[in-house]
């Protein structure tokens, strides 16, 4: 858990926001970048498989400021480690980074992260040098042994992608977030800004979003939801929310009544 | 358990009867649900689904754009060969149809694929007919493997064919198999393929799983709209999806919905759907299954394919030609006639004026084969 106050800091970088924003599912650029702008959001993630270096004018990655933004490529698609391993590479040798965020989903239905391959993936990653952020199932001990793998940060899933859910997976995020030592990034199912608020409120460090902002019918106001979401749900955190109770207790206590 | 041994055990008619009484109370139950059961699905294809097909159409839609965005896939079918065994009977390319034949060379091959691609396309259908003297295995691994530098997705449309064979597709670079099963009706199959391998329902049936055991990453399913009760049909494409989905996990299913046109045979569909059918078949079919890819060619017109952007439909051909060396300026006869004439740009303008984004690469070479051990 990073508990610096204000700034997000993953491998060597800083950041100011902790919203983090996919660009694989809008209507256009336009309203993509936009969307991005409106976010605040300082790191956007990029399939490798839809990055097209023969055709520009209609790759993604060239409708995107790579100098204001760190533009995270991801591995979508790969079923195992060796497709995550050379889609990585991939991106190193065409330019794009070398951060990669690692998603092996074998199963194209649910698109759920296979936590075995992720770790022999995000092993053979971290030795070549790469910054790696493995998605992962909220699994606590997953995301120790990519700790010790060497990983930046771990990108545990609050539900099932594009479900819009929410924090389904509560519980072993708090004990994920208890006990990491590196960046915990709430990545996948987050379907409303209140959901974002509940990430950050409980100490994740920063929230990655998709779904919920490009299917939403005005995807830049619900990216400037997520972005004030997230900045509440972190002053939370850092102010420290009180106890949850069963009984009422009056805001200006009068037991000074009694002597 | 094959899906052919799966479907011996299915009461078509219960099935049917079962479509038919659905009553407006299941399916407004079934638009009530996140994910319609196959109960559901039943319902969401019955007569009295007709009343609801506004809501329907949100449904999909909502559905559709919260799995796949406004993402439209684009790719384009490059016929390779038109020589063909089999007489069936609705196909152009049968092989009584006196069309001149052609097989491609390596270097048409070639002429077409760089027409594709300075076009822009990505991901490539190879079609033949099935004739193994003219156009069989070794001729289909040849061509994949002349292509692979050139597409990141090529896919196969071709004879079916063992698993060994399919392993050898897989292996040279084909990532996916489309195979229809033209009709689900037994009885109307049996009609319609009265001669050549083709004739075997059952071998049919067993295709898609073979090659998706053989490695192949997508598989593609259809029947040939026109031919039997369009509403069993779809049920029975539901099913047959649902069965590979379940047990090929790692694998992505596609459902097209090829309607039958005129063609060389002239044939006419003993059993015509309308738009509205059509239309009601791909959003039961969205519900059912909210993953599913779904596929509508240049065989429908520019009004129709562009009304199901943002609506169901994830994958569009574009600029297509239905015959071998079509791109190169070939004069030979086409499969079918194509109704979408328009250019790639003039496509990709419609998608993008309807609030969608024209996908030409979604595939890397990184991608393997599927592993099922």
């Amino acid at each position: 858990m990073n508990t610096t106050n204000g700034s997000l800091k993953i491998a060597n970088r800083v950041f100011s926001s902790r919203l983090i924003l996919g660009t694989g599912k809008y209507g256009s650029n336009e309203i993509m970048k936009k969307a991005v702008a409106a976010s605040g959001c300082e790191i956007v993630t990029v399939s490798v498989r839809r990055a097209d270096i023969s055709n520009p004018a209609r790759d993604i990655m060239s409708a995107l400021d790579g100098k204001s933004l760190l533009i995270l490529p991801n591995t979508s698609g790969a079923q195992n480690a060796d497709e995550a391993v050379r889609l990585a590479r991939l991106a190193r040798a065409t330019g794009v980074s070398d951060w990669i965020k690692i998603e092996v989903t074998p199963d194209p239905g649910w698109l759920l992260p296979d936590g075995e391959e992720t770790l022999k993936a995000a092993k053979v990653l971290v030795k070549e040098g790469f910054t790696v952020l493995p998605y992962i199932n909220a699994d606590p001990i997953l995301a120790k042994k990519l700790e010790d793998a060497g990983a930046a940060a771990v990108m545990p899933l609050a539900s099932p992608i594009g479900s819009n859910r929410g924090m389904r997976t509560l519980d072993l995020i708090k004990i994920i977030v208890g006990q990491s030592r590196v960046p915990v990034i709430v990545d996948a199912g987050l379907g409303r800004p209140s959901h974002a608020a509940q990430a950050l409120e409980i100490g994740v460090d920063a929230v990655m979003v998709n779904t919920a902002v490009s299917s939403s019918g005005d995807p830049e106001m619900m990216a400037r939801g997520f972005r004030l979401a997230v900045e509440a749900g972190r002053a939370a955190y850092l102010s420290g929310l009180g106890p949850e109770s069963d009984k009422a207790g009056a805001s200006s206590p009068a037991e000074w009544i009694i002597k | 358990m094959s899906f052919s041994d799966e479907f011996k055990n299915f009461d078509v008619a219960a099935i049917s009867a079962k479509i038919y009484r659905s009553t407006s109370a299941d399916v407004r139950r079934a638009l009530s649900k996140e994910t319609a059961s196959l109960d559901d699905f039943l319902a969401l294809l019955s007569p009295a689904a007709r009343d609801y097909a506004h809501e329907l159409a949100a449904r999909s839609r909502e559905i559709t754009l919260r799995h796949f965005g406004g993402n439209i896939g684009l790719y384009a079918p490059l016929y390779l060969s038109n020589e063909c065994d089999n007489a069936c009977r609705y196909c152009g390319f049968n092989s009584a149809s006196s069309v001149g034949r052609k097989t491609l060379s390596e270097e048409e091959t070639l002429r077409e694929a760089d027409s594709l691609k300075s076009r822009g396309f990505d991901n490539v259908l190879l079609l033949t007919g099935e004739s193994s003297s003219k156009a069989g295995p070794a001729y289909v691994e040849r061509a994949v493997r002349l292509l692979t530098d050139k597409f990141t997705f090529i896919g196969l449309e071709i004879f079916p064919s063992s698993r060994d064979v399919y392993r050898k597709f897989a292996l040279a670079g084909a990532s996916g198999l489309t195979v229809y099963q033209e009709t689900y009706d037994e009885k109307v199959y049996a009609d319609m393929h009265s001669s050549g391998a083709k004739k075997d329902f059952r071998m049919r049936l067993d295709t898609p799983g073979r090659a998706l055991e053989a490695g192949f990453r997508r598989v593609g399913l259809g029947a040939l709209l026109g031919l039997a009760d369009w509403r069993v049909e779809a049920a029975f494409l539901g099913l047959h999806a649902s069965y590979l989905a379940d047990k090929y996990w790692r694998s992505d299913i596609t459902i097209s919905f090829p309607r039958l046109k005129k063609c060389a045979s002239n044939f006419m569909p003993p059993r015509p759907v309308s738009d509205g059918e059509v239309a009601s078949m791909i959003f039961a079919l969205r519900l059912f299954l909210p993953r599913v890819g779904m596929i509508l060619s240049t065989r429908e017109s520019a009004a129709f394919r562009d009304s199901f952007v943002g609506w169901g439909i994830t994958m569009m051909s574009a600029a297509s030609r239905t015959n071998p060396g079509g791109y190169s300026g070939e004069e030979t006869l086409e499969q079918f006639e194509v109704s979408d004439t328009r250019g790639v740009s003039e496509v990709v303008r419609a998608i993008e004026g309807r609030g969608c984004f024209a996908v030409f690469k979604d595939w890397d070479k990184s991608f393997g084969v599927a592993r099922y051990d």
